[in-house]
């Protein structure tokens, strides 16, 4: 691929904590902390380790690719044909955390999936299909 | 949900009308008797799943002599298939639940 482009987009979430940094980052780290708010994994805060976040719709593929305890995660993120990368910063405050997640790397051919039947849509669909069905 | 929405969602739940989507994706313009040779059911139903997928936005009929083509409207699923909101309402609401596990947590 070429290097980002003007077209590559982001979702940043961002809010202030009333927790100190170091209490957020076990809950960002911590396996059974991050399953009690995202998903069941076996993460470790291990550069370069690969781990699965796991849910009944299905699981996602990650790589953590960044650890500065206390401050700065990241992890790549893949599912249903969508690569981006995950990063989780971490600002002390007076009164606790400002915390702000960026997931990075949609590209404008992931807006529209042109790949028509590719497993990934077979899989959002079949999961479609279930929601519906409830 | 809108209705644009509902009718899009409907109209792709279906395990047939979806194959036939995925079929025109895939291998771009049919004709009813080309769809209905592959499908399982028959011509009369493939009509019905057309028109409903019509209806939907996700197909377009073009008429050539005596006979429709039709073809997938992919620009349909852009609902679907915007990434960006529905990551942003997914990870609102993880930040809800880390807010309320943060609450919970000692030190």
């Amino acid at each position: 691929m070429n290097a980002p482009s003007a077209g590559t987009r982001s979702v940043i979430v961002e809010r202030e904590m009333p927790h100190p940094p170091e209490k957020v980052w076990r809950a960002l780290t911590e396996p059974h902390l991050i399953e009690a708010w995202l998903m069941q994994n076996d993460f470790k805060p291990v550069v370069d380790h690969r781990f699965n976040l796991r849910a009944d719709w299905g699981a996602v593929d990650c790589q953590v690719t960044a650890v500065e305890p206390n401050r700065r995660l990241a992890y790549s993120w893949a599912a249903h044909g969508l690569e981006s990368v995950v990063t989780w910063t971490l600002d002390p405050t007076s009164t606790g955390t400002h915390l702000r997640m960026e997931q990075s790397g949609f590209r404008p051919d992931q807006q529209q999936a042109y790949q028509g039947a590719t497993g990934g849509w077979q899989r959002f669909f079949a999961a479609l299909e279930q929601v519906l069905a409830r | 949900m809108p209705d644009t929405h509902d009718a899009l969602f409907r109209s792709l739940a279906d395990p047939t009308r979806r194959a036939i989507f995925e079929r025109l994706c895939r291998e771009g313009e049919q004709t009813v008797g080309g769809l209905t040779a592959q499908s399982g059911v028959s011509q009369p139903a493939v009509s019905k799943h057309l028109s409903i997928l019509k209806h939907a936005g996700l197909v377009r009929g073009r008429h050539e002599g005596r006979q429709t083509r039709y073809s997938a409207q992919l620009g349909a699923l852009a609902p679907l298939v915007d990434w960006t909101s529905q990551m942003a309402g997914f990870w609102q609401s993880r930040f809800d639940q880390l807010e309320s596990l943060l609450k919970g947590m000692d030190q």
